[in-house]
């Protein structure tokens, strides 16, 4: 299959690859880039562990063609660290025990930063509707979803100060 | 009360940050240097002939490198249990379900081996098939396996006292029927696996398992190779729940596949294909007849359970056993009579899944209770006190309750949820129900009959004395089984838990039987425990001869040697161990002689540490045939109360709030053992209320993806209270047992008699969706109209 060129930017740094017509924005990052924090469990856009930000805002990898995504810019779970280190809700996460197997958990805290940029201190239900579309199933949420209002407090508290 | 630095804490799981950052690797997250793609070709009938299989022309296709089939592959039978061996890699003379393997491809690419599948010429003879245990038991149905007539794939029957006796002296006898559906594991990654086939004639196959130790087995004795030369390699694994604890198809295709081209294969199923592999739950029919005294004493329990099983027996006469066998627990019920029958249909095979074989059967009987309870104006939760059974009691069927912490579940939630304010005192639409369970901490017997360890642990100390490394067969799928070796290694040796890593799953590191059962933290447990003790007794008793001083007088906390008495001098070995740190910084404190240095010493003397466990249950109970499904070393147990409002219009159920507890014995981690009860509240409310694998009338899976298939998300899920009870199991390290499986046991009786308090309907049949539920109001409606 004939091949494009593209250039994107991925966790802010940029990229120039070939890609086939067919090629999701998945396949383009976990096995072109190298990005494998990103998952796939369906490939139907349904369960959510693909998902990253495309241009502020969340979506299923899978369901995004690679060409689409040409000059734009994506942030996968590997660009979530910083230089000052994990990015709050990782920390919370970690903490909360909201990770069990870790397969949603990409797909998960990039559902979640996406929430907490729009809305700095969700409530439960703001929170549960933002990660209605990754599913879990190992945690039943409930640490999850802990975890998240936990780093929305600690961020807003953050920004507060700074 | 012992006092403990690492378990029993909430310590964060030592695989989480690399979970977080997008660094632990899944099976697809691997790739080799000159790796092929491989493809399997599935029946696209349920019961068929086959007649012809041509592979020319897809062997012709530019980019396929090999293409096999059962003459390649061979026909040795496999399974899961020995006593029913009755799958091959692939098939060749007839295939049996929608989704059954006949070929497989290796190319350059997915792309290329796709197109090659669809370049293969299979020629069916289409025969009856049958889909139903109906169908199946007709007289003259068509048979999947000749030597297994009336399509029955396995029989229990058992009686334990005498039933009918029984019934005589009862004051209320009655009889239910319940149905469930057929479940799908749902584990959000799909099965993967690489097999590489190197030069020297060795096979290292990764794959996303819960099970590497019976892969490996399976694998050689399917492909005719030396055990010791087939190393399985589980790498992090995204859920299992059940239908990853056996090996599969797609590992041995992929196998093959390397051995014939002496490259390395890579091979995902993808959703559709988890969903035909199955393995997953089967669907049941229980019908119980309970009897019990006016004052509720339970006296006995006539049980009959059809399984409708597929077209394999998989880990079929396990689930059989269990449906049976788990009811002899937790209350005390002098005289049970089982009889259960697993019958093969035309559809993919069913497993292993959370509470093997009991849940259903477990909700069938906690609702009739609930009914009984109703029936002589007892509280549900009062009839459960009355009945229960305490540490020391024997089940009927000689399961032991070493440890039962069944009064503090039952109270626990009794009290946690406001049950006495709110029982019978809910508006309409509203309601409150409860439960219990119980369940094994692993299986008491390997699958294959053997005398076997279940698990060897081996820990070996850095030789600069700094790391203590634990290496396990077991398998990590999520459940959090590499902290809890972590933390009981740390413990044990008294030194922090950062101080020690994990490798596991890895057939080179010993024997490990793997995540089912709920079986790891109790029996990988004790050996990880006994080769941390191995290692203290190893330095402590190189301490003694350098320091001369008794053993009782030395121990290891938080990462020093104390000494009970003080006074002793170790100069020598300070210095000793600051002169081969010369020009180094961070040199011990002055005052006290770490870990290090005297794990150092304990190397100089010598050579490495290295500490070995190894674990085998204690003789257990029971000398009848089946005994060995559900007898165990330590049971947990479970009490859950559910609070759930119905929309009396639309049937749609609403779950307001679920109180959990869980008897686990002892919890190594407190986080993880939450997360195992969230879990498996989780689960069990999605079978509750939606989940069922649908099939059209060619046996073709109807909904066999996430859109369709509805795995509870987020929204669906209410707030759930944990509330950890602790036995203390005289069995289990550190008191420990499970917490993995038996905490789903109470979840879907518990819904259903939540439901019937709100609606006053009771459903013997589910998913409870709101169709089912607006149906069954209405008609209640209409017979209470008519009574009027």
């Amino acid at each position: 299959m004939k091949k494009t060129l593209i250039c994107l930017k991925v966790n802010n740094k940029e990229y120039e690859v070939a890609v086939e017509p067919n090629k999701t924005l998945a396949d383009l990052i976990r096995y072109d880039l190298g990005l494998t924090g990103t998952k796939k469990g369906c490939d139907m856009g349904e369960c959510g562990s693909c998902t990253v930000i495309l241009d502020g805002k969340p979506v299923n990898s899978c369901l995004v063609l690679a060409l689409q995504a040409a000059d734009r810019e994506i942030q996968t779970v590997e660009g979530l660290e910083s230089e000052e280190g994990l990015h709050p809700l990782q920390e919370a996460f970690v903490e909360h025990g909201a990770i069990q197997c870790g397969f949603c958990t990409s797909g998960m805290l990039l559902s979640a930063k996406d929430l907490l940029e729009k809305k700095p201190n969700p409530d439960e239900a703001e929170i549960r509707r933002a990660i209605s579309g990754n599913l879990c199933r190992c945690t039943g949420y409930q640490k999850i979803v802990e975890a998240i209002g936990s780093a929305g407090e600690r961020m807003t508290e953050k920004g507060g100060k700074s | 009360m012992t006092q403990y630095n690492v378990v029993n804490s909430r310590a964060p799981r030592i695989d989480a940050p690399d979970k977080a950052t997008g660094r632990a690797k899944f099976i697809d997250d691997f790739t080799m240097p000159d790796m092929l793609w491989g493809a399997l070709l599935h029946s696209p009938v349920a019961h068929a002939k086959i007649l012809k299989i041509d592979t020319s022309r897809a062997k012709k296709l530019p980019g396929v490198k090999t293409v096999i089939t059962a003459k390649e592959a061979g026909l040795t039978k496999y399974g899961v249990s020995p006593a029913r061996y009755d799958e091959t890699i692939f098939c060749h003379d007839r295939v049996r379900y929608v989704g059954d393997e006949i070929a497989a491809v290796a190319a350059v690419d997915l792309e290329t081996a796709m197109e090659a599948l669809s370049l293969i010429k299979v020629e069916y003879e289409e025969l009856p098939a049958v889909f139903t245990i109906e169908e199946a038991m007709a007289k003259g149905a068509p048979l999947l396996h000749a030597d297994f007539p009336g399509n029955q794939c396995a029989e229990v029957h058992h009686e334990f006292g005498d039933v009918e006796k029984a019934f005589a002296e009862c004051d209320l006898v009655r009889t239910d029927t319940m149905q469930s559906k057929r479940q799908d594991g749902g584990f959000i990654e799909p099965q993967g696996c690489i097999a590489d086939y190197d030069k020297r004639g060795y096979l290292t196959l990764r794959t996303a398992t819960q099970v590497p130790h019976y892969v490996q087995r399976t694998i050689a004795m399917a492909l005719r190779l030396p055990v010791g030369k087939v190393r399985v390699i589980k790498p992090y694994v995204g859920g299992g729940f059940g239908p990853k604890a056996e090996a599969n198809p797609m590992e041995m295709s992929a196998c093959l596949l390397s051995m014939k081209t002496g490259k390395p294969i890579k091979m995902n199923y993808t959703r559709e294909e988890v969903f035909l592999h199955c393995r997953a739950r089967h669907s049941f029919r229980h019908t119980m007849t309970t009897g019990v005294k006016r004052d509720g004493t339970i006296l006995a329990l006539k049980h009959e359970c059809y399984l409708e099983g597929g077209a394999y027996s998989s880990f079929g006469i396990a689930t059989i056993y269990y449906a049976g066998s788990l009811l002899g627990g937790p209350y005390k019920l002098p005289n049970m009579k089982y009889d259960g029958y697993r019958i093969y249909t035309n559809k993919p095979a069913c497993g292993a899944q959370r509470g093997h074989g009991g849940v259903i059967a477990r909700a069938a009987w906690e609702q009739q209770l609930d009914v009984i309870a109703e029936e002589l104006g007892v509280d549900p939760v009062e009839l459960r006190l009355k009945n229960m059974m305490v540490a020391g009691d024997i089940s009927c069927n000689e399961l032991k309750m070493n440890s039962l912490g069944m009064r503090e579940c039952i109270e626990a939630v009794r009290d946690g949820s406001g049950w006495p304010e709110k029982k019978g005192k809910l508006t309409k639409g509203r309601g409150i129900g409860m439960a219990c369970g119980f369940f094994v901490s692993g299986a008491g017997y390997s699958i294959y009959r053997s005398d076997t360890y279940h698990c060897t642990v081996t820990t070996r100390v850095s030789d600069d004395g700094g790391t203590v490394h634990v290496y396990t067969g077991s398998a990590e799928i999520g459940q959090g089984s590499d902290t809890t070796f972590a933390m009981i290694t740390a413990e044990t040796l008294g030194i922090p838990l950062e101080w020690v890593r994990v490798s596991s799953g890895d057939t080179d590191f010993g024997v490990d039987l793997g995540a089912y059962s709920s079986r790891q933290t109790l029996m990988t447990g004790h050996a990880t425990k006994e080769a941390a003790e191995d290692i203290r007794r190893q330095i402590l008793g190189v301490l003694t001869r350098e320091l001369k001083v008794d053993m009782a007088e030395l121990d290891i906390k938080d990462g020093y040697v104390t000494f009970k008495h003080g006074g002793v001098d170790f100069s020598h070995l300070r210095k000793r161990y600051l002169e081969e740190h010369r020009g180094w910084k961070n040199h011990p404190e002055e005052s006290r002689l770490t870990f290090r240095e005297a794990a150092r010493i304990a190397y100089l003397a010598r050579g490495s540490i290295i500490g070995k466990g190894k674990y085998k249950p204690q003789n257990l109970g029971g000398g009848h045939k089946g005994a060995a499904v559900g007898t165990s070393p330590a049971y947990g147990c479970s009490a859950q109360i559910v609070e759930a409002s119905v929309d009396m219009d639309t049937g749609q159920i609403t779950l307001d709030k679920m109180t959990d507890a869980h008897d686990c014995g002892f919890a190594i981690n407190r986080t993880s053992v939450e997360g195992q009860m969230q879990g498996s509240l989780m689960m069990g409310l999605g079978e509750a209320m939606f989940e069922e694998v649908i099939f059209d009338n060619k046996g073709r899976i109807m909904n066999p993806n996430f859109g369709e298939y509805k795995l509870a998300t987020a929204l669906d899920m209410p707030y759930i209270e944990p509330i950890i009870v602790e036995s203390h199991e005289p069995y289990g390290p550190y008191g420990a047992k499970e917490v993995g499986e038996g905490a789903i046991m109470p979840t879907i009786p518990a819904i259903l008699n939540a439901v019937y308090d709100a609606t006053g309907v009771r459903f013997w049949e589910l998913p409870l969706t709101p169709e089912r539920v607006y149906r069954a109001i209405k008609e209640n409606k209409n017979k209470s109209k008519k009574k009027v």
